[in-house]
């Protein structure tokens, strides 16, 4: 964790004038949530905001945050997508979004999900960050134990690190596009998962990403399956998506299908992180040009 | 009634993940492991009084080379009321897989002529990372999952092998090797990590068998 920080001050200090680092809260066990503000200027333009590890153990997300910091920085004057992107709009990376569990995973078990949190001085700690949000919160799709690998917490955004999103989304109020990182079963999701009624942009959704998954897969082949939530992987109450519905709202599950799972070798990482950001390019330059 | 499934959709991946172990556990040895690439058509049938029987069209691919497929259809049926029933699964693949006698011998002469019994932990490592010598014991693992898999399968599951926690070989004075596993499954739809231990029975010409196998309880202080 100390070294992803550090990162994120050296991209800060390198490139003033694009990079701004902003602290949108604590986590339970009192560490910093930082964000990476991506802006060529201007005064509370439309944005797009990226998450990654808001499930630590999901590996290959935060390292692959770690490459989209770097990739921004250095492609943002000569890659002419991504420039005309910067143009009209801002980029939030919230790189580790769940700190306390990334270093619980990293000291104690390597395959855990949650947040740190103890409630109903229950002997088992942690929320699940992804069935904590307002949206369904507390239905089927979700659980209600402590104990379990879904627990949604005790009420919505109980959890400090989904509090503090909630509160930068609603104070920013000009985020037209959110995308919440995720591993493994390579996927590309938007809402909803906590209802089978379709999101009003359904249509238009699902045109993006099939695109998008076009664009992933054109660079190793790599096989995507897109659709809502609900339908694709399961009934999920309290999402990160759901409630942020903003129209723009997608969810990615990187690789692999299985084979390594979350366990993923390091030799991958790069290729998914550029495989994705084809995909992410295509959902931001939707967003730049269909501004509302 | 009998429907075309969409492939994106779970109940067709669930099945589909399934059949991919279930094939993994027939074919697979220590030098060869199969995984599900991707799913094509599919299609279920509601039988009144039986189950759901699925029907797949499959690509699984080599876990040592993944430029190396093979297309396999395979039918899943679910059955009906009584959980303690596996599913039936039936498949055939197209074409031939690669012939792994070699692979398979080498390794069974190296664990044969070991002074002491085979101990490791971690398989992966928690960076991914398996050793090449360990390849041959996690492939083994890989196929006995799937038969652990198959066996504990439902419509609401979906098992994965997500590391071996330890392996340690346990002495035979017959032909065979036997190893004994802990490994973690990841069950998706739950998102648990569930800690399974298993007995695995390998030859080179007699597959892999689990003679016994049992879910172990979680550590809730983790």
């Amino acid at each position: 964790l100390p070294q992803i920080y550090a990162y994120m001050d050296l991209l800060v200090a390198e490139n003033p004038n694009l990079v701004s680092k902003l602290e949108i809260g604590q986590s339970t066990e009192n560490r910093p949530i930082y964000v990476l503000k991506f802006s060529k200027g201007g005064m509370n333009r439309p944005a797009v905001w990226i998450d990654t590890g808001i499930h630590s153990r999901e590996w290959v997300t935060q390292a692959s945050g770690i490459w989209f910091a770097k990739k921004i920085v250095m492609d943002h004057e000569n890659d002419e997508g991504l420039a005309s992107i910067l143009d009209k709009m801002d980029i939030f990376l919230e790189i580790v979004t769940n700190p306390d569990g990334f270093v619980f995973a990293q000291t104690q078990n390597c395959m855990w999900r949650k947040t740190r949190s103890r409630h109903l001085g229950s002997i088992c700690a942690g929320v699940d960050p992804n069935r904590n949000w307002d949206a369904g919160f507390g239905g089927s799709g979700a659980s209600g134990n402590p104990c379990s690998e879904m627990y949604h917490g005790p009420y919505a955004n109980s959890e400090p690190e989904v509090k503090a999103i909630v509160d930068f989304v609603k104070n920013h109020g000009n985020i037209k596009a959110f995308i919440s990182i995720h591993s493994y079963t390579q996927l590309l999701l938007y809402p909803y998962g906590y209802t089978t009624t379709p999101v009003p942009d359904q249509k238009e959704l699902h045109e993006i990403s099939e695109k998008a998954v076009k664009a992933l897969s054109s660079l190793y082949g790599t096989n995507y399956k897109y659709g809502s939530i609900i339908t694709t992987i399961y009934k999920a109450s309290g999402g990160t998506i759901d409630w942020t519905y903003i129209k723009y709202s997608f969810t990615f599950e990187l690789r692999d299908m299985g084979c390594y799972g979350f366990l993923l070798p390091a030799t991958q990482i790069v290729p998914t992180a550029q495989e994705t950001w084809l995909a992410r390019k295509v959902i931001m330059e939707h967003a730049r040009d269909h501004l509302y | 009634a009998a429907m075309e499934l969409p492939p994106s959709h779970y109940p067709a991946s669930r099945a589909a993940a399934l059949a991919a172990a279930y094939v993994c556990y027939r074919r697979g040895s220590a030098g060869r492991g199969l995984a599900l690439r991707a799913l094509g058509r599919a299609g279920r049938q509601d039988i009144d009084g039986v189950g759901h029987k699925y029907h797949l069209e499959l690509v699984l691919e080599d876990v040592l080379n993944e430029d190396s497929t093979v297309n396999c259809t395979a039918e899943v049926l679910y059955h009906l009321g009584n959980k303690n029933i596996a599913p039936d699964v039936q498949f055939t693949l197209e074409g031939e897989l690669k012939n792994t006698d070699e692979a398979d011998q080498i390794f069974y002469n190296r664990i044969k002529s070991l002074e002491k019994e085979l101990v490791a932990e971690n398989i992966p490592d928690s960076h991914g990372n398996v050793p090449p010598e360990m390849e041959p014991v996690r492939l083994l693992a890989w196929a006995a999952s799937g038969y652990v898999i198959w066996q504990n399968s439902t419509e609401n599951t979906k098992f994965q092998l997500a590391q071996i926690k330890q392996v340690k070989q346990v002495k035979r004075s017959d032909k065979y090797l036997e190893f004994d596993y802990m490994i973690l499954l990841h069950e998706m739809v739950s998102q648990e990590i569930i800690p399974w231990q298993m007995r695995v029975l390998w030859h080179p010409q007699h597959g892999v068998q689990v003679t016994q196998e049992s879910r172990q309880p979680k550590h809730p202080w983790e």
